[in-house]
């Protein structure tokens, strides 16, 4: 079996284009990771004992399942209760919404790293609960776990050819198209390996720099 | 090992003389007006099983400038967390002015405080504390401003006018832009000051606020302190180990053992005859230290 480099530049534009919908997925999936964990986090720490108690079983139990099983709940069984999504959305939320339990431990790790003359601090000068939280917590505690929230993008990153289970056409399943269309399946695979690493190196590269970015004050 | 009335009066290095004299008149920032006492009855205080403070009784007259001296663990800096509502009593009740500061009245009775009437008496009350903690996240302007634009609801200009007038008493209006970890010790120490005199308090507390510094940055933060006694009608509360610095800034002098005080009375006194034992066993301890 030799490589075929026309064989390649044949394929490497449905490839690339599949390496689009990774990183869109990735992305938007990213972005609700961090925002929905954010609320997770807040949402343990009400007054109310029963939303405190409900809201960290729910994320434990969507952390303690399989991506693979949420997807196929969020495509296939969701829309027997009416809630019909397209592949790629269905995809997006299922990625974003499993991770943000995992970026919500991350906010609360950082949250309780920030020292307690902090909160003292905030109640001798009467800051009102808000300003507490968006102005000196939450500032503090993101930039401590920036690093940390960076190697979960990666990891969805990773994760994203799971999307193929639920019809996206992703990287991993252009890949496979071209490659059943084919029958070679050496140059498209070996190509998604590179390509994936490569976007890791360049996102891992990013991280470290928001890391020394955001290291000082 | 804390330095003490032994440390020799060194002079501040330059980069922490603060602005002394204190600039008077029409910029005065330093708060003025009717400040009220305080007044502590039967107070208790636990953590867990053990007793801090037992039925402890002590008042402070309005602009009477009070420090708090005595051994490690005897309840000292717990009073003062309970007036600044960062600990809830146990038992008792705490008046700041004539009203309550732990309880509230409700249909002609006492009961705990809730989180509104805490946020109204704490307006009284500032704080200055033994870390520092200032806010790391902002520069040494919005620590000063975080507090008078989202509590007291002045304009950002006004804030920042108050800010200024702070910082040039305190010695660091170059410092303005700052973030605190550019800061030394001892300056950071004199934000942390002009951040509580900027909620404008008419109680200020001090928590041992000299303990965490050089000893070469004890006496300028201290000359500070003193002057701002001196200018101001605070009424305050002072926790230290630094006996001459007790000496300078009080009225009165109570001194603490095991949550009760043992003896108090005027500075010259408490520290040039005093008549209860525990008194002259700790001034003595913490003289040789």
């Amino acid at each position: 079996m030799t490589w075929d480099w026309n064989y390649t530049g044949e394929i490497l534009p449905d490839l690339l284009n599949g390496l689009r919908v990774t990183v869109v997925a990735t992305l938007l999936g990213y972005a609700i990771a961090l925002v929905l964990g954010l609320a997770w986090t807040l949402l343990q720490r009400t007054p109310s004992r029963l939303v405190n108690g409900t809201v960290r079983w729910a994320a434990e139990f969507i952390r303690s399942t399989p991506l693979l099983v949420q997807l196929f709940f969020v495509f296939y069984v969701l829309p027997s209760w009416g809630l019909t999504l397209g592949p790629l959305t269905a995809g997006i939320i299922g990625l974003g919404l499993h991770y943000s339990t995992y970026t919500a431990e991350v906010y609360r790790a950082g949250i309780d790293d920030v020292p307690r003359g902090q909160w003292e601090a905030a109640t001798a000068l009467n800051l009102p609960r808000r300003r507490v939280w968006l102005g000196v917590v939450l500032p503090q505690a993101v930039r401590r776990v920036v690093p940390t929230l960076g190697n979960y993008l990666i990891a969805m990153f990773k994760d994203s050819p799971l999307l193929l289970a639920v019809n996206v056409v992703e990287l991993l399943g252009a890949a496979y198209q071209t490659g059943s269309r084919t029958l070679q399946f050496l140059e498209p695979i070996t190509i998604v390996g590179v390509l994936f690493i490569a976007v890791s190196v360049l996102s891992s590269l990013l991280v470290r720099r928001l890391e020394r970015r955001y290291a000082t004050y | 090992m804390p330095p003490t009335d032994t440390t020799p009066a060194v002079p501040a290095p330059e980069d922490d003389v603060p602005g002394v004299p204190l600039a008077k008149g029409a910029a005065d920032p330093l708060p003025h007006g009717e400040a009220p006492g305080i007044r502590f009855e039967k107070v208790v205080k636990r953590f867990g099983g053990n007793v801090v403070l037992r039925e402890l009784d002590f008042t402070v007259a309005p602009g009477e400038r009070v420090t708090l001296i005595g051994p490690s663990g005897s309840g000292k800096t717990t009073i003062l967390r309970l007036l600044m509502t960062l600990e809830r009593v146990d038992g008792g009740i705490i008046r700041v002015g004539e009203r309550p500061l732990s309880h509230m009245e409700r249909g002609g009775r006492l009961v705990p405080a809730n989180e509104r009437h805490l946020h109204e008496m704490r307006k009284q009350i500032g704080m200055v504390f033994q870390q520092f903690n200032l806010f790391p996240n902002m520069n040494v302007l919005r620590n000063l401003t975080e507090g008078p634009v989202h509590v007291l609801g002045l304009s950002r200009d006004e804030a920042v006018e108050r800010a200024r007038g702070l910082l040039d008493m305190v010695g660091l209006a170059d410092k303005i832009e700052a973030h605190p970890s550019q800061l030394s010790g001892g300056q950071q120490q004199r934000v942390a000051i002009a951040r509580a005199l900027a909620m404008r308090p008419k109680v200020l507390l001090l928590d041992e606020v000299t303990s965490a510094l050089d000893p070469e940055l004890v006496v300028g933060v201290q000359d500070l302190l003193r002057d701002i006694a001196r200018q101001s009608d605070l009424t305050l509360l002072c926790v230290t180990h630094e006996m001459r610095f007790a000496r300078d800034i009080s009225d009165r002098v109570l001194m603490f053992d095991q949550g009760q005080i043992v003896e108090e009375g005027p500075p010259d006194q408490i520290f040039g005859e005093p008549r209860e034992r525990r008194t002259r066993d700790f001034l003595q301890a913490v003289l040789a230290s």
